[in-house]
């Protein structure tokens, strides 16, 4: 039974509100399908499904504002006999799905608790706070094997022991175990490509152990549970129960947490103030952001002066023949180069996780586009690279549109695997940008001038445009810098090709 | 077109193009693409709407008649 679960829409977000559920129990669902819209600091996002199946049950109603990771529907699989489907013991599966849906109604309150209750310990012995979690299931199963103090913890932190997977010596549950199983709840600490990957291998999160700082779950901890998950299937007895325990859990979540607090009367206030708010909620995400990639990496940045003479007149040849609506602008020709040379310095295309690069397979063209009030975000053009100019340019106007709209898809906000900023428009000659973690590469274009400069010999006047690359040093040198610069420089000299 | 529908087809135009901008504001010879924050796909918007609203081809060429208020109504009213 799969967990369509809040996702994080960017590193720089801990927490969304569900708006609108586009699906309804019983609906048959497919992997990509758009199920909910969330709303962000940034935008409202169209969030898709990461696994295909039947709804099987709604956790979260609209209005609701979440941790990221916080379950929000059940995917039954979908025309598969329940036995066959999930052949993994009962005990394995069941109790994440059934202590998040009890916990995480609560999951403000809990993180809440866990704060006050960890005070209370620094400062004296504290009596352990009631559990604020919501009534258990009688005991059933034999005790867990765990020491006096790792009891006490879990009874302070209220983490259900049972619930606990042991990673101590014959299954002992250990200090760090119950206090992962507290963090997981309020939040999963969960590398980018981690998320991504447990989305394909359709591998639940909460049951992951993870090896990173702080517990956090790392890219290598996702392929370890799937492959153990994997071989425990192929021996695991069927368990019936896992399918007949969710729907069952999520009847019984507490009633008075689905009538949404906050974000309910927020959606009911004027659409002013709602602006405002959000104004300050993605100022607030942009600083987070910006700051941290400030703080973590240690950027170079290199600029270039490129001559558009051949781009800027094939694109006045091509625009003079067609319909407006078919024009393309040059800010789409230099997003397609950008595009184009990231393929061929791969060596910037990907993300910093884990102290090392990972190379993307795909291009995904993040594009800033900045926002009449203010802010931005950065979205992705999917594959840009293999799209034809006019198509990315129709992609472009799609995307900045639905920007501006508030109607942006989860994959969009997160897929990017590296970031153009275009600031011509402005006028301003050059960008040296802030890279987007965990990318690590982030181009920028200034204005399209006419110049004087050097032509065969002679002074001439040529439309120009300053690129400029600002990169992460840890995962590339500036050498490297300079092949990508060049090559968006070489493609931009055969505007027909591109 | 008359002066009077040039007019309220760019106005048409540049809500579609610049929404939320109070248009009204604008003085006729500001530069439109300062005044309201307009990018290339935006002026592009603003193009195309005022191309479908005239039923004339308004092209590359043309962009810089299309700089301010004044001027726009000149070009769309203009022969």
């Amino acid at each position: 039974m799969a967990e369509f679960r809040m996702p994080s829409l960017g590193a720089d977000m801990d927490e969304g509100t569900l708006l609108e559920w586009l699906v309804k129990p019983g609906d048959e669902v497919n992997k990509g399908d758009i199920v909910a819209v969330v709303d962000t600091a940034k935008a409202a996002v169209e969030v898709e499904c990461f696994d295909s199946g039947v709804v099987d049950s709604l956790l979260v109603q609209p209005g609701e504002c979440v941790p990221v990771g916080t379950p929000l529907a059940v995917i039954a699989p979908a025309r598969v006999p329940a036995a066959a489907a999930e052949p993994v013991a009962a005990e394995a599966v069941e109790p994440t799905v059934a202590a998040a849906v009890v916990a995480e109604p609560a999951a403000a309150e809990l993180a809440e608790a866990h704060v006050a209750a960890e005070i209370a310990v620094a400062e004296r012995p504290a009596p352990a706070p009631p559990s604020p979690a919501a009534p258990q299931p009688p005991l059933a199963e034999p005790p867990v094997v765990a020491s006096p103090l790792v009891r006490h913890l879990a009874q302070q932190k209220g983490v259900d022991l049972r619930k606990v997977h042991g990673t101590g010596a014959a299954g002992t549950v250990t200090r760090a175990d119950v206090e992962r199983a507290a963090a997981g709840r309020a939040r999963l600490r969960v590398s980018p490509l981690a998320r991504r990957l447990a989305a394909e291998l359709g591998a639940d999160l909460a049951a992951v152990t993870g090896t990173g700082a702080g517990g956090a779950i790392r890219a290598e901890d996702v392929r370890r549970y799937a492959s153990a998950k994997a071989a425990e299937a192929a021996y695991a007895p069927a368990g019936e129960a896992a399918h007949e325990a969710a729907p069952a859990a999520a009847r019984e979540a507490p009633a008075p947490a689905r009538e949404a607090p906050a974000a309910a009367r927020e959606a009911t206030a004027p659409a002013r103030e709602a602006a405002a708010e959000r104004g300050v909620a993605m100022r607030r995400a942009i600083a987070n952001l910006m700051a941290r990639s400030k703080r973590e990496i240690p950027h170079y940045y290199l600029s270039s002066t490129i001559d558009l003479e051949k781009m800027t007149a094939w694109l006045r040849r091509r625009n003079r023949e067609l319909p407006v609506t078919a024009r393309i602008v040059p800010a789409a020709l230099l997003l397609k180069a950008a595009a184009l040379a990231a393929r061929e310095v791969p060596q910037l295309n990907g993300f910093w996780v884990d102290d090392h690069f990972v190379a993307s397979e795909h291009v995904h063209l993040g594009v800033a586009i900045s926002f009449r009030g203010g802010g931005m975000v950065a979205p992705a053009i999917h594959d840009a690279d293999k799209l034809s100019a006019g198509d990315l340019m129709a992609q472009l106007r799609d995307l900045v549109a639905r920007a501006r709209e508030g109607r942006l898809r989860g994959s969009e906000m997160t897929d990017s695997t590296i970031t153009i900023t275009n600031l011509g428009d402005r006028g301003v000659e050059s960008v040296f940008g802030v890279i987007y973690p965990p990318q690590v590469a982030l181009v920028g274009f200034g204005k399209v001038t006419s110049m004087p400069c050097a032509v065969d010999g002679l002074l001439g006047v040529r439309p120009q445009v300053v690129a400029t690359l600002a990169a992460d040093h840890r995962a590339t040198d500036g050498y490297t810098g300079a092949r990508y610069l060049e090559a968006v420089s070489r493609l931009l000299q055969k505007p027909e090709e591109l | 077109m008359t002066p009077q529908q040039a007019r309220e087809a760019v106005a048409e135009a540049l809500k579609k193009a610049a929404p939320g901008s109070d248009i009204d504001a604008i003085d006729a010879d500001a530069d439109l693409r300062d005044a309201l924050d307009l990018d290339s796909l935006d002026f592009l918007n603003f193009v195309e709407v005022l191309g479908n609203a005239s039923g004339r081809r308004i092209d590359e060429d043309d962009y810089p008649e299309l700089a301010t208020l004044s001027s726009s109504v000149r070009f769309l009213s203009g022969p």
